[in-house]
């Protein structure tokens, strides 16, 4: 097992209160495997990738651990985890195309970050990588801003792994690109665990239809809970859990249109996470919703490998 | 209603403006009443400056524009009847003032003299008909309020206004999916009370899903038009089967699709002039039935 995440609770301090954005999440990402991550805006996705690498300030670990490769890792201690970074975790972060320094030349840049962390530059992997997410070798010449959207989103996918981190963890990186260029970025990202140079990866993004082609298991959350996660093809063929049913019921695919089938968004919004409802967190806007849902649904393995966390689901 | 005629907007570039940059080159499409038109393309392909200047937010270089057989001439008068909402609903919205004083500021301009009641009337007709609940979005600061909620509270200010056409500019590019269709199907509905949209987005997915007709805009060219179902389901030109093919879905995985075969004679496809390939579907190539393609 590459990666087992066991109760992880982490809170974000605020004047009122704690924002409980992630209470309680437990789930395994074995060697090999791309997990996707995938709930509506504030379920707490970039919340578990940071909580992986870096918290920042706000955040405070509160309960549960994290194994990588069997290592217990350090997530609530920021300089203990610093021997981790880079070397056995790696992110790309939300918004990570305008985090590049503009006044460095790419290559040169690289060449300073590797230093700072105590690593000598290797020219050839540097090259092989760049021939991997397909760009060419003379963007090491050039300065950020010289690069478009795509080839910026691909350059960060190739420092973070340069070091060959055993779990690699992509925020929404292909949310802000055209399709095309979608398509070119997320085949890149499944390239370096066909190649090896990742062990495994977590895949974040809000688009369900992304997911399913890169993910092998799809995992949903809902209000800063695990819902349900299953392989890629059970999620979008077999969905087991209201919520997921009714996410997937909600996406236009190519092909779908009003005046055939008029598509419906799910009513209400999720609760606020200072204080949240007792019981299930989707039961407001469960069309299934019965007396048992005061109490909260545990995570129930309801075939091998798919997790659901609802009382209906065997409905 | 809305006639854009070769359109063609060229922005001095570089720093003395000596170099130009053609954004947007000889577009003509029509929107007409109780239609849906999506105007697709992708980052740079010139279809924000379309809007804008279809809005009147920026003049045209070349050919014309017209909204029923007039000019676009910016003004109260246009306003009234063409108004524009735009990708980020926050940016629109004052973080210090409740939300809703976009409508008191609406009222100023346009309808000083309609008294409070009858105000009230139109204003909680005008959240019922985006389906929003009057009484859940009142009152509220901005942040108080969802991208969704913001989003089709602009919407119901462009309705007070009696508008017949309205430019939606990737509005529902930063919304979950199950809000973005909220706001799809509010489109749909203006539709039916025989308002124009024009729907710009690079998601062919909910363009498909919402027009009638499809505009496929490429480096500011159109290169394909004609009625929604035909671009879709017999896409002719290669940067539309591109655009196409890279459209993640589920069911259809990327590895499964077939290869798109690409063009001989020019590397993306053919540009320039528009060619009916049948009726009420354009495509920008003139021997694409006889074309020897490379695969
Ligand atoms: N710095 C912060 N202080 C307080 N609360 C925060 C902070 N950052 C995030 N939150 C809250 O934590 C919850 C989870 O947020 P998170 O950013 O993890 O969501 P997400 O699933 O990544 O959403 P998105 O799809 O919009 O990126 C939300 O309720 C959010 O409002
Ligand atoms: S536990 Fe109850 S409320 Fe929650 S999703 Fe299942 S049926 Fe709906
Ligand atoms: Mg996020």
């Amino acid at each position: 097992m590459s990666l087992r995440v066991t109760d992880l609770r982490v809170h974000y301090k605020t004047l009122k209160g704690d924002v409980r954005a992630l209470d309680g999440v437990s789930f395994d990402v074995g060697d090999g495997e791309i997990l996707g991550l995938a709930g509506e805006s504030g379920c707490g996705k970039t919340t578990l990738g940071k909580s992986l690498i870096r918290m920042d300030g706000r955040m405070r670990h509160v309960g549960g651990k994290v194994e990588l490769d069997g290592e217990e890792l350090p997530i609530g201690d920021d300089r203990r985890m610093n021997p981790f970074r880079f070397h056995k975790v790696s992110l790309v972060p939300q918004y990570s195309m305008s985090a590049m320094n503009p006044t460095r030349k790419i290559g040169r840049m690289v060449g300073e970050l590797l230093r700072s962390r105590g690593v000598a530059l290797d020219q050839a992997t540097l090259e092989s990588r760049l021939d991997l997410v397909g760009l060419p070798r003379e963007v090491l010449q050039r300065y950020p801003i010289e690069l478009s959207g795509g080839m910026k989103q691909r350059m960060v996918m190739v420092i973070s792994t340069l070091l060959d981190p055993s779990l690699l963890i992509a925020d929404e990186i292909t949310s802000a690109l055209d399709v095309s260029t979608q398509k070119s970025v997320a085949t890149a990202l499944a390239g370096f665990r066909e190649s090896g140079v990742v062990k495994s990866m977590v895949f974040i993004t809000h688009d369900l239809s992304l997911t399913y082609q890169i993910a092998d298991t799809i995992m949903v959350m809902y209000a800063g809970k695990l819902a349900e996660k299953a392989p890629a093809k059970t999620m979008v063929e077999a969905p087991r859990h209201p919520y997921t049913k009714l996410l997937i019921d909600s996406l236009p695919e190519v092909g779908v249109r009003h005046t055939e089938r008029r598509l419906a968004g799910i009513a209400g919004s999720p609760p606020s996470l200072l204080d949240p409802p007792a019981g299930c967190r989707f039961r407001d806007r469960c069309p299934l919703a019965f007396d048992r849902c005061a109490q909260e649904p545990p995570p129930v393995e309801v075939e091998p490998g798919h997790v659901v966390a609802c009382w209906k689901a065997d409905a | 209603m809305l006639r854009l005629d070769n359109v063609t907007k060229v922005y001095k570039v570089g720093a003395f403006g000596g170099k130009t940059l053609t954004a947007v080159d000889r577009v003509s499409f029509d929107v007409r009443p109780g239609e849906v038109v999506s105007l697709i393309g992708e980052s740079g392909s010139g279809k924000s400056t379309l809007g804008r200047m279809i809005l009147g937010l920026v003049p045209a270089s070349g050919g014309s524009i017209t909204f029923e057989g007039t000019p676009v001439k910016p003004g109260k008068a246009y306003y009234r009847n063409v108004q524009g909402v735009f990708q980020d609903p926050f940016s629109t919205f004052n973080p210090v003032f409740k939300a809703d004083r976009v409508f008191a500021m609406i009222r100023e301009a346009y309808f000083p003299g309609v008294a409070d009641a009858d105000w009230t009337a139109r204003l909680r007709t005008a959240l019922q008909d985006v389906r929003l609940d009057p009484d859940q979005v009142l009152g509220k600061f901005p942040h108080q309020l969802s991208g969704g909620q913001l989003q089709r509270l602009l919407i119901a200010r462009a309705l007070l206004l009696d508008i017949r056409l309205l430019v939606a500019d990737e509005i529902t590019s930063m919304l979950d999916a199950s809000t973005r269709i909220d706001v799809l199907n509010v489109l749909a509905d203006l539709k039916e009370r025989g308002l124009g949209v024009l729907y710009i987005t690079h998601d062919l997915s909910l363009g498909h899903y919402l027009a009638e007709r499809t505009v496929v805009l490429r480096h500011g060219e159109v290169v394909e038009t004609g009625v929604t179902e035909a671009v879709f389901t017999r896409p002719l030109h290669p940067y539309t089967r591109q655009l196409l093919a890279a459209v993640p879905r589920m069911h259809a995985p990327w590895e499964d699709a077939e290869p798109v075969e690409t063009c001989l004679y020019h590397k993306h496809g053919a540009t320039g002039r528009l060619y009916a390939a049948a009726e009420d579907h354009l495509v920008a190539c003139a021997r694409l039935g006889d074309c020897p393609k490379e695969s």
